[in-house]
């Protein structure tokens, strides 16, 4: 048995994420292989090898690898597929994109998002916007999974001193080109790995009021997310919204200010540790998962706010 | 050039899912059914599709139930010209969707296949991916853009960090995310002239495609409830709770 976990990295550093899929890893089998693969990605696959209870790190690089394209880091992940029982990713655009590819091409299932590791074919994984938690077992050969980071802790960064080789990258498929890349800038923390996240939502009521979400979280070194109708409504930028569909978290503090607390919300924020919920509608669904509740206009709360902390 | 659209039957999005007192599976049982959300986008964006010329057919596919028949019936009345319905029990495996998909799209000589991101019942996301590498076919997923022109297609992805852009060769297979369009509603005279469009019915036997299982459910159970929390009165109490009691600033 053996695990081929994929990074995610930036080219010099691992994601928190690869921390957290290698725990999961780790309670599969203790072989563990990481793939760095990207144009070019040496720092992060010494970064990975640092990592405890890495046996080995493959550094992948070249130009079929920049940009994520699906078609091409599926093409490495199954040539070196063979020699492993598990593949593994943390869930993110990158893997879900590519990994039911993988598994197409090894005709085997994918499980996606699991949350726990029951046994080396066991897992669990929450299904209907985490309403339900389903446990599943793989019959399959080689086990092709995604790994909710928000469910693992992240491992040790350091301890380990595994080798790095080099394997080839693939051909670039010629049916596939990138374009361009429109990224949202910004200082503040990343949201899946933010400690603590500031969300507005569709009572914020425009772009220029999110200015007194963003207030907040610079006080509180947080992240800023929001709801899909702050989204659609064009407040703040695509990847900043947190539910079913979007960014699943779970920090120390999640505070939530004009988010009634619909079913696909909760299903990204239900995790945190601690909830705060700001809505002037009493019955407003969010408060039945908020640890603390304020009934008021979040006008007055969150200038309030920004300025006592 | 045809397009192929998959419509899922799924619990209709406002509903909240009960798990059986058994933990055999979810109760579905007297509950509202609806097209997937993001099935809805993908039929609605083939519809543009065909009325700004560039589809010449649509043609929505589910694969379920015979209940299913109700979805497809949906879509036709939004605009899709037909329907096939592969029949199989409820929950088919993404991977035998795909398959399913796969014989289809070349049965038919397809040109765009536009899938939903996501099912909001089984939470997989990956059909649309697993179609396309059966069918050695690229690939853009998560579109909240789609600009077909001559033999490609443009696709704006939503990726962690913001937007992607990447072009594909035709034939390509897209997933659908939450902001590529809004879906209209069907109208009633529609409703009535869905009733009279072809709808197929195959199996997969029919389609040559073996359904094998790899992922056996054992149990579903309801996720630990959160304790409920309080109510506080006011910004001094709440920052008060924060740090002494949740000791989290
Ligand atoms: C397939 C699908 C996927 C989805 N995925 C997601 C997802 O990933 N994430 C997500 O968030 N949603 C998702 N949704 C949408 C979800 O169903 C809700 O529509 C959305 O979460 C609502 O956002 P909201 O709470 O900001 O807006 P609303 O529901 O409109 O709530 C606004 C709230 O603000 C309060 N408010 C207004 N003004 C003030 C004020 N001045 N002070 C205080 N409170 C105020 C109101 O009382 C209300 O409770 C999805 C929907 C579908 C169909």
């Amino acid at each position: 048995m053996a695990t081929l976990l994929i990074a995610e990295h930036n080219g010099t550093e691992l994601a928190p994420a690869t921390l957290s899929a290698l725990t999961a890893a780790q309670q599969i089998g203790s072989d563990i292989t990481v793939l760095v693969a990207g144009a070019e990605a040496k720092a992060a696959a010494d970064a990975a090898a640092q990592c405890a209870g890495v046996s080995k790190v493959l550094l992948a690089e070249g130009d079929s690898l920049a940009h994520d394209l699906a078609e091409n880091l599926s093409e490495l992940v199954l040539s070196l597929a063979g020699d492993y029982s598990h593949v593994v990713a943390p869930s993110n655009s990158v893997s879900k994109d590519a990994m039911p590819r993988v598994a197409a091409l090894l005709d085997v299932g994918q499980l996606s998002d699991i949350t726990a590791v029951l046994s080396d074919a066991q897992f669990q994984r929450p299904i209907y916007a985490g309403n339900a938690i389903a446990t599943v077992t793989s019959k399959d050969a080689t086990k092709v999974i995604t790994v909710r980071a928000a469910a693992f802790d992240k491992a040790a960064a350091t301890g380990g001193s595994a080798a790095v080789e080099t394997v080839s990258a693939p051909a670039a498929n010629a049916a596939s080109a990138w374009v361009a890349d429109e990224l949202s800038e910004s200082e503040r923390p990343e949201l899946t790995a933010a400690e603590r996240i500031v969300s507005g939502g569709r009572g914020v009521g425009s772009a220029e009021n999110f200015a007194l979400v963003e207030a907040l979280a610079d006080k509180l070194g947080a992240a800023v997310g929001a709801s899909r109708a702050a989204v659609d409504s064009g407040f703040v930028a695509n990847d900043l919204q947190v539910g079913q569909t979007g960014k699943i978290v779970a920090p120390s503090l999640y505070m939530a200010f004009g988010i009634s607390g619909a079913i696909q919300h909760l299903a990204g924020m239900k995790d945190s540790k601690v909830i705060v919920a700001v809505n002037k509608d009493e019955e407003a669904p969010i408060f039945q998962v908020a640890d603390y509740g304020l009934v008021g206009d979040l006008f007055d709360v969150l200038p309030e706010l920004t300025e006592k902390l | 050039m045809k397009v192929l659209v998959g419509v899922k039957r799924v619990i209709d999005y406002n509903v909240k899912v009960r798990v059986k007192s058994d933990n055999t599976d979810v109760d579905l049982s007297n509950t509202k059914m609806a097209i997937n959300p993001f099935c809805e986008i993908a039929v609605e964006e083939a519809i543009r599709l065909k009325e700004a010329g560039v589809a010449t057919e649509v043609i929505a596919v589910s694969v379920g139930t015979s209940a299913s028949q109700e979805q497809l019936r949906t879509a036709m009345a939004l605009g899709a010209d037909r329907a096939i319905l592969v029949e199989s029990e409820d929950g088919a495996e993404p991977l035998n969707v795909a398959k399913a998909f796969a014989k289809i799209m070349e049965q038919e000589e397809v040109g765009l296949v536009i899938l939903g991101k996501q099912s909001i019942d089984s939470d997989n996301n990956q059909v649309g991916q697993m179609l396309a590498a059966l069918t050695k076919r690229p690939q853009g997923t998560f579109a909240s853009k789609v600009a077909v022109d001559g033999n490609s297609v443009s696709v704006t992805r939503e990726i962690d960090g913001g937007l992607r852009t990447v072009k594909l060769e035709l034939p390509a297979i897209v997933t659908t995310d939450l902001r590529l369009n809004e879906p209209r509603f069907a109208k009633l005279p529609d409703i009535m002239k869905a009733k009279r469009k072809p709808l197929e019915t195959k199996t997969f036997a029919d389609l040559g495609v073996e359904a094998k299982q790899h992922i056996q459910l054992d149990k579903v159970e309801a996720p630990a409830a959160r304790q409920g929390g309080v109510k506080v009165g006011s910004v001094d109490e709440l920052i008060q709770k924060l740090k002494d009691e949740a000791k989290v600033i």
